[in-house]
């Protein structure tokens, strides 16, 4: 069994794949406000992402067991499903935020929770930090006690970074 | 000694018990829910995170949240509704149709009941290695019981055992307490729970070892570390032994169905590995071949608690249907809909295969032996 393999049984994604397809990158570096990455590659059944997208982006499932299908076009990277997933795996990316940074809204459910303005490590998908981001904003869509945080990061690490580490 | 008698006996306050509670007292029908544990609710009390499923299984609400919104379904036909906490169900003697019932551990009495929903649940699995009695190694369960009931941390550094749901789930939990979690180690190939859960504690640092087992605990009085070991294919261990310093080491191996009491009352049982153990044949009303028996949730054979409710209610339905209350027609095809909805997916296509060998179509040709 290959190693890439192995990666991806414990539950890191290794490239795209059904349920964790990227967006027309010409389309993402357009879209003000970002849209949405969701990394959810199994079948399961599950939908709130769907239920929970207010312009109809996350295509309806045919079967609850489908993996997440995303009409890109349609995001307005409103964070929504960010907030809803049970799987925490829907992550909003603003290229737009600036020249070198992206603005990255993040499921957040640990304590304690960082404030605007803090630093913040950026975690790759296996916890690794791979850089230092700033802390947009702490939205809570739901009210429900998961977070969307705003972190700005480099462009660089937009399809390694997935969460943070808040250093007390 | 004190006889409670009731038309419907739900034994169990879980997520089945009480969707099965909650749709025979909305049919009309007397219930009587008896939970050993001291507060309704289950397993879906300890549970912090957000369910999967769809919105008729309450997707993306936290399964605490769940329980208080089945409670306050009861609550809305509580004249139907007796509930005992903290009583346990010791027995059912068959000669005389009596169950044996034990509040706390001093009060004892008899029920009787015209129709019985087993919603028992499961038991957890224990894997033996040297030193599993010290003090420091735990069942998820009561992980999860100290956390997320009590608020009690167990430890400061665990060693997770078994990449199912539920050793993914509380994983997270501990993190969310501010426990760290050494590693996770799985026997399999690949996670067992979902692909996302095993996802959240990967990107929070935390390694899950395929093929990987514990060897055994280390410690004098209480748990200071544990070896572990990489196993080949036919489950052997192999390679040198790792040291993990951790206190803590939490087996969620995965569980079996609680059943006993369903034995007791002659029900056919079956061993389905598919559904974790010996679980009772049924048919499409979750009857059992005791007519009047039925069994839903874990009990029934280890799977969602969002299918557990389906199932809870397709037995809650019945048994009022049997005892001749007028049940909404077309409901109990409804809640097959869903649950096969929720049966089609990957794990689902496991549990599918276990119930091909208990559902019957027709009692009559079920053999006697």
């Amino acid at each position: 069994m290959t190693d890439a393999l192995d990666l991806f049984n414990s539950g890191v994604l290794t490239g795209e794949r059904e349920g964790a397809v990227l967006p027309d990158r010409k389309l993402w570096e357009s879209k003000k406000g970002g849209v949405v990455i969701i990394e959810c590659p199994q079948r399961i059944p599950c939908n709130p992402c769907h239920t929970s997208c207010p312009t109809g982006a996350i295509r309806p499932f045919a079967d609850i067991n489908d993996t997440p299908k995303v009409d890109h076009s349609l995001c307005t990277g409103c964070t929504l499903c960010v907030a809803s997933c049970p799987g925490l795996a829907c992550f909003v990316i603003d290229l737009t935020f600036s020249e070198d940074k992206a603005l990255f809204k993040l499921p957040y459910e640990m304590l304690p929770l960082p404030e605007k303005g803090q630093h913040v490590q950026c975690l790759n998908r296996t916890g690794e930090c791979i850089a230092e981001g700033t802390v947009e904003n702490v939205t809570q869509p739901k009210k429900d006690r998961t977070y969307v945080i705003h972190i700005s990061a480099p462009k660089g690490i937009v399809s390694e970074f997935r969460t943070i580490r808040v250093v007390k | 000694m004190k006889t409670l008698s009731t038309e419907i006996l739900v034994i169990g306050g879980g997520a089945a018990g009480l969707s099965a509670a909650a749709e025979a007292a909305a049919a009309g029908a007397k219930v009587l829910v008896a939970e050993s544990d001291l507060h309704l609710g289950g397993q879906l009390v300890k549970q912090t995170h957000k369910f999967f499923g769809s919105k008729d299984e309450y997707a993306g609400t936290r399964g605490f949240k769940i329980a208080d919104i089945l409670l306050s379904e009861i609550d809305s036909c509580k004249e139907n509704v007796e509930i005992h906490t903290n009583t346990t169900i010791t027995g059912f003697y068959s000669e005389d149709g009596t169950f044996t019932a034990m509040r706390g551990e001093e009060k004892y009495f008899h029920i009787k009941a015209k129709k019985t929903i087993v919603a028992t649940g499961a038991q957890e699995r224990l894997i033996p290695f040297p030193n599993n009695d010290l003090p420091g190694v735990y069942g998820a369960g009561a992980v999860q019981t100290l956390m997320n009931v009590y608020g009690v941390v167990p430890g400061k550094r665990v060693l997770m055992v078994g990449a199912g749901n539920i050793g993914l789930i509380v994983s997270y939990q501990l993190m969310q307490a501010g426990v760290e979690v050494a590693a996770v180690v799985e026997a399999a190939p690949r996670v067992g729970g979902y692909w996302v859960h095993a996802a959240k504690i990967r990107r929070m640092g935390v390694p899950i070892l395929l093929r990987h087992s514990i060897r055994k605990a280390v410690g004098d009085q209480v748990i200071t570390g544990a070896y572990i070991t990489a196993l080949n294919d036919r489950f052997e261990p192999e390679g040198e032994e790792t040291y993990v310093d951790c206190d803590v080491i939490c087996i969620a191996v995965g569980l079996s169905p609680t059943t006993e009491i369903l034995s007791q009352a002659g029900c056919k049982m079956m061993y389905v590995p598919q559904l974790c153990g010996l679980v009772a044949r049924r048919d499409r009303t979750m009857k059992t071949s005791n007519p009047d028996f039925f069994t839903a949730g874990d009990a029934s054979g280890i799977e969602e608690a969002s299918a557990a409710m389906v199932e809870g209610r397709i037995a809650g339905l019945s048994a009022a249907a049997d005892l001749g209350y007028p049940t909404e027609h077309g409901k109990l095809d409804e809640y097959w809909g869903r649950l096969q909805a929720l049966r089609s997916g990957e794990a689902g296509a496991r549990i599918c295969q276990g119930l091909e060998c208990v559902l019957v179509n027709r009692w009559e040709d079920v053999s006697d032996d």
